[in-house]
């Protein structure tokens, strides 16, 4: 009688050690992203960035996440409390979650499942939830529009974001990441549908609220928008959550037009680097694009952002999923 | 096989308790928030089926676009609640007339199923393990239901232009941005150099 329950156990301890050995590194990343943001945007203004907390500045994220959990954390009296609790958790999780179908190299991956792609849609369109809850619950008016503001911006950038990975999917023949991945094995698809790389890198700046369309936090016109009321831990998880959906952003990204783990050639010296480190150096490329992105451009109006969004990049990918299964079937070159 | 059981149970009742909370709460956000988490469990009993394109797509679909549509709605309009409940007593008999023909079907089709046999014939085909769910429906939908498949689209598509015509409203004063013609503006259209003498003005 003890041996299925044993086993149960045990399997259930070995998740929770591979969620451990995801998580950890990850919020780990992500303080270490909002340095390489600093240092980075400092280098582009010739500025130094961090530099007085440990050699080169390197614990200044450390320092960051000491202050926030030692502040007070406010709860406004006219908020609604348990909403306005769960908006911050929710954000969190939720960037948190979409690791578990993202592979890092070939079967180095917690859920292997059959509708990947989908389970990421899913997971980054629940992300609008977040904000939106934060936005009500806090019962400010500058917190209000500001998640006015979010929700209708990713809903708008999800339709392209959707259309662009289904011209993807049709080269790939598959919604399993892994195999989308061994699918790009001598191409990665950022050549064939490089104008669709574009306009991804671009909707997942508007997906993941950032410059130039951080237009939810336009701290000229919102204060900071959604997360005005929340402070200590309540704003650290959101900050964590916008991070870490930066860095999940830029995985998708990778695994969709750069090869996932894949090296850039099939040849010697290039092969010997495992597909993990290949992965993490794409990541880490994406998410130096979304850093560049901010120290360079000013931030859209939102009428443009809306116009760009439904006037310019939903026909183009919509053109782009007809002209990609055209070609596919006119060349007979379909997957299976 | 206890397991799935157990899940089974905890996500339908679960599922329940939140249809229960979508009516019973006084906050109508609190209502949108519990129908998210009802859709939620749904899409759970979908994945312990077997059908986690279903599940996914319900994921996306209703919670990630419809549901926020409902509270975008919710939170934008000013529903005074106590006068909405002012006629509940007049119209209750109506709700409870609809609440029991929806479950004498219930009670009929289910009892239909239990009693006149052939329960077997009725329950769908075991699903075809060397492919996925998602190329299965795929198959179906785009050869043998192609026609249905376009009319839902032509159907919605209608509906699109529809709620489009019903909001649009000729607006006299509002200046559109024409971002070709801005694009397209040079400095020598637009500005002019020229040496002003002291005093005597341009």
């Amino acid at each position: 009688m003890g041996e299925p329950l044993l086993d149960a156990v045990l399997s259930i301890l070995i998740i929770v050690g591979q969620i451990l050995l995801i998580v950890v590194p990850l919020l780990l990343a992500v303080a270490y992203l909002t340095y390489a943001e600093r240092k980075v945007i400092g280098a582009m203004q010739l500025r130094q960035g961090p530099m007085t907390v440990g050699p080169f500045g390197l614990l200044q994220p450390l320092a960051d996440g000491a202050k926030l959990f030692l502040k007070e954390t406010v709860i406004p009296a006219t908020s609604n409390k348990v909403v306005f609790i769960l908006a911050p958790m929710i954000t969190f999780t939720l960037a948190m979650i979409g690791w578990a179908v993202i592979p890092m190299g070939a079967g180095l991956v917690i859920s292997d499942i059959n509708v990947g792609v989908l389970y990421l849609l899913a997971v980054s369109s629940l992300g609008v939830y977040g904000i939106i809850m934060a936005g009500w619950a806090s019962n400010s008016r500058y917190a209000f529009l500001g998640a006015l503001r979010s929700s209708a911006q990713m809903i708008s950038y999800e339709i392209s974001i959707g259309l662009i990975i289904v011209s993807v999917l049709i080269c790939a023949g598959s919604l399993n990441l892994s195999t989308i991945v061994e699918a790009q094995r001598g191409l990665w698809y950022f050549i064939p549908h490089f104008p669709m790389f574009m306009l991804f890198l671009a909707s997942i700046l508007a997906e993941t609220n950032r410059h130039p369309f951080d237009l939810p936090e336009d701290e000229a016109t919102l204060v900071t928008g959604y997360n005005v009321e929340y402070s200590s831990m309540a704003f650290a998880l959101f900050f964590l959550g916008e991070y870490a959906n930066m860095i999940l952003m830029s995985a998708i990204a990778s695994i969709l037009f750069l090869g996932g783990w894949l090296p850039p050639f099939d040849i010697a010296p290039l092969n010997w680097v495992p597909g993990p480190i290949w992965f993490i150096l794409k990541i880490c490329l994406v998410l130096f694009v979304f850093i560049w992105a901010r120290a360079t451009l000013p931030r859209y109006r939102y009428d443009q952002l809306m116009r760009l969004g439904w006037k310019v990049f939903l026909p183009l990918s919509l053109v782009w999923v007809v002209l990609t299964s055209g070609f596919l079937v006119a060349f007979d070159l379909l997957p299976n | 096989m206890t397991i799935e059981l157990a899940l089974f149970y905890l996500l339908s009742a679960v599922t329940v308790g939140c249809a229960v909370m979508v009516i019973a709460s006084r906050n109508p956000v609190h209502s949108v928030l519990f129908l998210i988490l009802a859709f939620f469990n749904s899409a759970g009993l979908f994945l312990l089926l077997g059908a986690e394109f279903l599940a996914m797509i319900l994921v996306v679909v209703y919670v990630g676009a419809v549901a926020v549509l409902f509270l975008f709605v919710v939170m934008m309009l000013d529903v005074n609640f106590r006068r909405l409940r002012e006629g509940a007593r007049l119209y209750w008999p109506i709700g409870a007339l609809v609440g029991v023909i929806l479950l004498a079907e219930l009670i009929l089709v289910t009892g239909g199923w239990a009693f006149a046999g052939g329960f077997e014939t009725a329950a769908p085909i075991p699903s075809d393990p060397s492919i996925t769910n998602t190329e299965a429906l795929g198959r179906v939908i785009y050869t043998d239901y192609v026609y249905l498949f376009q009319t839902a689209g032509v159907i919605l598509l209608v509906a699109i232009i529809g709620a489009i015509m019903l909001t649009l409203r000729p607006r006299g004063t509002l200046r559109r941005q024409d971002i070709a013609e801005q694009v397209h503006r040079r400095p020598q259209d637009t500005v002019e150099l020229r040496k002003v003498d002291t005093g005597a003005g341009v």
